[in-house]
């Protein structure tokens, strides 16, 4: 499969991965066997990482949860620089996400979940803040979704057309 | 009684003779059922991109709310040069061969109304937008039918361009990418008919609003043929590249002498397009490119997969080129393109617009518009393959 219509299929898949292979084969002109193959293929490759859903969980009632980001200062080491402090902060499970960041007053941007802010507290006093390399940290709570992941969470544009138009 | 015979007779026997658009009574048997799934819409299904309602708000803001120039503000038209000028390889100076109106239909009726007097033949290339004969009618003008067939991918041929020439053909009308078949032309197609056009010394009315849909290839303007400027109106618009159709903006494109004869129609009727739709197209022209090119992708993704499915439950389909419709034949059925489409609605809830509304050669086909999510042609497409199940 070419690189552009490889680049078109996983551009469907990240915009809904339960997508069949004999739709997507459809959509962009190719037999299902040589989408399915090109799946596995970059499945193997690493560039499909992961089909993952997108939950708005705010919308389950029983799900509680604290999402929180945390602005983290680090003293970088010889040799391995910021990478040692942020692969080991990206071990922890409830740590969702973890960017080296430019132009900020701090250097690792971390997304947390925890269930209560007092988990999320815990965690970062007790296993964040104790790191070697951590000089200080400060932390935000995300009070609302409104945008993940280029999903808007809330109101969604419907269709508003009518059913019959010229 | 009495009263609605007087009412009647105020109006104009050219109003009265007008016939209601078969869309329409479509349009209001549909929309009294609950739960249709609608491939009948000609509209985008995306909502005009943000960065085009965020220019219209912030005109707003700084309070751009007076008319601008009759024919449109200057810096749009200059836009509009450049785009029509790169993407197709017209050229037309914006002060004097640019006109901004209330959407392509409006540069539709005041191109007819300039040029037509009474009684002059239009030919129509069929099957057409259904506005185009009422408006033909209303400008005094006769419309003259030339049919094309899903055999020849609805492309119109040499042999039925003269076959209804006349006296008193004044001008030719179509839509190509065409709605409702898709059909596309070919630069190489569009001059085989050249040397009937200035024999027969016609005017040329190309509407071109679907001019960025085209798939797999870029669209031919007839007007960018050699020759042909000069005796070609150029109809487009927002409404359908840049999801823009509420907005009501639409423009054409002619020589100056016949571009002045138009402006003196908008300037006593429309006066100017709507202030904030102009800064609205100002913003699409100017960064709007990525926005209708995710759009373009998304709708020949979409129509590989509706013409892929019409084939597999036994409808023939030809493949559409352009715009976002497909037009498969039903004549297999043995029903008519209003009983098909009829039964579809009644029984599987499939609302479809019946082929003949868009003129007598496109009896025995359904418009479906496949600019809908592919959840809703999926479910589309199993309803109707349950249909032809149920009628094989």
């Amino acid at each position: 499969m070419d690189r552009l219509k490889q680049r078109e299929l996983l551009h469907l898949l990240e915009e809904d991965s339960r997508m069949s292979a004999e739709q997507i084969g459809k959509m962009i002109g190719e037999p299902t066997e040589v989408v399915e193959q090109t799946i596995t293929a970059l499945e193997a490759e690493k560039v499909i990482v992961k089909y993952p859903a997108l939950v708005n969980w705010e919308r389950v009632d029983d799900h509680p949860y604290v999402n929180a980001m945390i602005d983290v200062k680090v003293t970088p080491k010889r040799d391995v620089g910021f990478d040692e402090v942020a692969e080991r902060i990206c071990r922890f499970p409830e740590v969702k996400a973890v960017y080296l960041m430019s132009g900020a007053s701090y250097d690792l941007s971390i997304i947390l979940e925890g269930k209560t802010m007092k988990e999320v507290a815990t965690f970062v006093s007790q296993k964040l803040s104790t790191l070697d390399s951590v000089v200080s940290t400060a932390t935000h709570f995300i009070l609302k979704r409104y945008k993940h992941d280029g999903i808007e969470l809330e109101d969604r544009d419907e269709d508003h057309r009518m059913v019959v138009t010229p | 009684m009495s009263t609605q015979v007087k009412v009647k007779n105020r109006l104009s026997s050219t109003v009265q003779s007008l016939k209601p658009s078969g869309i329409r009574r479509f349009f209001d048997l549909a929309a009294s059922m609950e739960g249709v799934i609608s491939l009948g819409v000609g509209e985008p299904d995306f909502v005009t991109p943000w960065r085009m309602r965020e220019a219209s708000i912030s005109s707003l803001e700084r309070g751009h709310t007076a008319y601008t120039s009759n024919a449109g503000m200057l810096p749009l038209r200059v836009e509009i040069q450049k785009y029509l000028e790169e993407r197709f390889s017209v050229s037309y100076h914006p002060e004097t061969e640019i006109l901004v109106t209330v959407g392509a239909s409006e540069a539709i009726d005041i191109a007819l109304r300039a040029i037509l007097d009474p009684g002059d033949e239009v030919l129509v290339v069929e099957p057409c937008y259904v506005s185009y004969e009422p408006v033909i009618r209303l400008a005094g003008g006769v419309p003259v039918f030339l049919k094309t067939t899903m055999e020849n991918q609805f492309k119109l041929t040499p042999q039925e361009l003269e076959s209804h020439i006349t006296a008193r053909t004044k001008a030719i009308i179509f839509c190509y990418p065409n709605n409702p078949t898709g059909g596309t032309m070919t630069a190489e197609e569009w001059k085989t008919l050249l040397p009937i056009i200035e024999k027969h010394d016609l005017m040329v009315i190309s509407d071109e609003i679907y001019a960025e849909l085209t798939y797999g290839r870029m669209h031919d303007s007839i007007a960018a043929l050699p020759g042909m400027k000069d005796r070609t109106i150029l109809i487009s618009g927002f409404s359908k590249a840049f999801a823009m159709t509420g907005w009501r903006l639409g423009y054409v494109c002619a020589s100056p002498d016949l571009l002045a004869g138009m402006l003196k129609i908008h300037q006593y009727t429309m006066l100017c397009a709507p202030t904030m739709a102009q800064m609205a197209a100002l913003e699409a022209l100017r960064h709007g490119r990525s926005d209708m090119e995710r759009m373009i992708e998304s709708y020949r993704q979409r129509r590989n997969y509706v013409v892929d499915g019409f084939r597999q439950i036994g409808l023939t389909c030809h493949e559409p080129d352009g715009a976002f419709y497909a037009f498969p034949s039903v004549a297999s059925t043995g029903l008519s393109s209003s009983e098909f489409a009829e039964k579809l609605l009644m029984e599987e809830k499939v609302a479809v617009v019946p082929g003949d509304v868009f003129g007598e050669s496109g009896q025995g086909h359904i418009r479906c518009s496949y600019a809908t999510s592919i959840e809703q042609l999926k479910k589309a497409l199993e309803r109707m393959e349950r249909l032809m199940g149920r009628m094989s």
